[in-house]
């Protein structure tokens, strides 16, 4: 590692001690890589020469740690999103989630909500919707207002109706959205069965127990000891034979849990808890 | 007149190499992997430049035509040498100071997820002068600002001479903003390739603590 380098990450793990104990958001174990390309576009976006520059303002002044919020998080996703993977969860999970009378599915790390509504739009076409309750769990409050709010963009609406239609869904996605103007909202009747909830996996602990955990490429952001850590609260929060799903690229493989789960459909990253 | 260039002196001291291609790479990339030896020794990441939307076929069919084994990286696993890691579509491959894959899906950079840039810059943090970074051919100008972050770093910077590659525009931008240590056709530059096999004296990656491998594939 180069100079530059070394001085840069011992700056950034400074920055995130201070954050943690002035704002109890601990970033300490994320995933360097990405963090230190995110943390250069912050400190342009705030005119900062230097991250102890950065560090400054973000521990004195609390909306400019606010907007340092979106920097340490910031993922975009679609609806629908690798259809395969919802099609999978179709014809796979959806046949042994139909034997329960209540579920409970947790999207852990939910950002601005696009896999919860493709879940909530799934089970609703299997008749699952009305038994279930979807807890969409985030550290970011602005991306989990965007999520509760579950309003998109109609020019991002065409993309999400083709993954819906790979994702091999039944309907036409606008019978599940209200449209006005440039914009289009997801039905009530959707919206009521979730709660929407402030939650770090790097802090929190389990809160319920569910059938299924949802968690696509956000362990990517994580270290291994938070990815262990993360993994470690979906096993006690699942129950017995209960399914997890990850991103296309994740894998539970390199972690502490890798004996806890048995792949289902490895191809679309399905754990099953043993 | 053909004349064969000399070594690149500046190569030898490399541990892992990370490939960057756009337009045209399929090809590229096909002529040139195939080049490596099977006791290659170093690692050697690579991201071309896919249309996000669907499972590529890429890294199963580069493996069939390669002594070396060729996969779409995973992450967190750890890098390996003589082992060609592709970036996944819709994925950015980044490598981290541990020895370690890791991948993001942060917004695209200069429209492309996989982009080169975050790859060369990691990689550059990773293994500072003991990289190499090869820019190929591509109809953009992703590559350049990480080609220019490795050699600040130190490290070795080789591009497909412009006139040879089926989209100049990538190379030529890479040389402008970034110079280069070497400038190579593939054929050439697979031959240089070739050259490193089994030279390194330290196969293992990155800077950080040998680490427990009881995880490893």
């Amino acid at each position: 590692m180069d100079e530059d380098t070394r001085l840069f990450d011992i700056e950034v793990r400074l920055l995130l001690e201070g954050v943690y104990q002035v704002y109890q958001h601990d970033f300490r174990n994320y995933a360097t890589a990405s963090l230190r390309r995110r943390m250069q576009q912050a400190m342009e976006h705030f005119g900062c020469t230097s991250i102890s520059e950065l560090q400054h303002r973000v521990l004195h002044d609390r909306r400019v740690f606010a907007q340092m919020l979106q920097f340490f998080t910031v993922q975009v996703s679609e609806l629908f999103h690798d259809p395969g993977y919802f099609l999978a969860l179709r014809q796979e999970v959806v046949p042994v989630l139909k034997t329960y009378p209540s579920l409970k599915v947790w999207v852990a790390g939910c950002s601005t909500g696009e896999e919860l509504w493709s879940l909530a739009v799934l089970f609703d076409e299997e008749d699952l919707l009305e038994r279930t309750v979807f807890y969409a769990t985030d550290i970011n409050p602005v991306a989990l207002r965007t999520a509760e709010a579950g309003i998109y963009p109609l020019d991002r609406i065409a993309r999400f109706s083709a993954n819906y239609r790979q994702a091999g869904g039944r309907r036409s996605l606008s019978d599940y959205l209200v449209t006005g103007y440039d914009a289009a909202a997801f039905d009530r009747r959707l919206r009521k069965q979730v709660v929407f909830a402030d939650h770090s996996l790097a802090t929190d602990s389990v809160f319920s127990e569910v059938q299924m955990v949802s968690c696509r490429n956000v362990l990517i952001y994580f270290n291994r000891a938070l990815q262990d850590r993360a993994l470690g609260l979906f096993h006690d929060a699942l129950v017995r034979r209960g399914f997890l799903g990850l991103g296309s690229h994740e894998t539970v493989r390199f972690t502490a849990h890798a004996e806890a789960f048995e792949d289902l459909v490895p191809e679309h990253r399905i754990y099953r808890r043993r | 007149m053909v004349v064969a260039p000399p070594p690149c002196a500046a190569a030898g001291r490399c541990r892992a190499i990370a490939i960057g291609a756009s337009a045209g790479g399929v090809e590229a990339l096909g002529t040139l992997l195939p080049r490596l030896p099977a006791d290659f020794a170093r690692p050697v990441l690579v991201v071309l430049h896919l249309p996000p939307r669907h499972p590529s076929p890429l890294a199963s069919m580069l493996d069939a035509r390669c002594a070396v084994p060729v996969r779409e990286a995973l992450d967190k696993e750890r890098i390996r040498p003589g082992t060609v890691y592709l970036a996944p579509p819709d994925y950015h491959l980044l490598v981290e100071t541990d020895g370690t894959l890791a991948l993001s899906v942060d917004p695209p950079v200069l429209y492309s997820r996989p982009a080169i840039d975050p790859l060369f810059e990691s990689a550059s943090a990773a293994y500072g002068e003991a990289l190499l970074a090869i820019v190929l051919t591509g109809a953009s100008a992703d590559g350049a600002a990480g080609l220019a972050a490795v050699r600040r770093a130190g490290g070795t910077a080789w591009v497909q001479r412009p006139d040879s590659a089926a989209h100049p525009t990538m190379p030529q931008a890479a040389l402008q903003m970034a110079g280069a240590d070497a400038v190579y056709t593939l054929e050439e530059m697979g031959r240089q390739l070739a050259l490193l096999s089994g030279t390194s004296h330290h196969p293992h990656p990155p800077t950080g603590e040998p680490r427990d491998e009881r995880h490893g594939t």
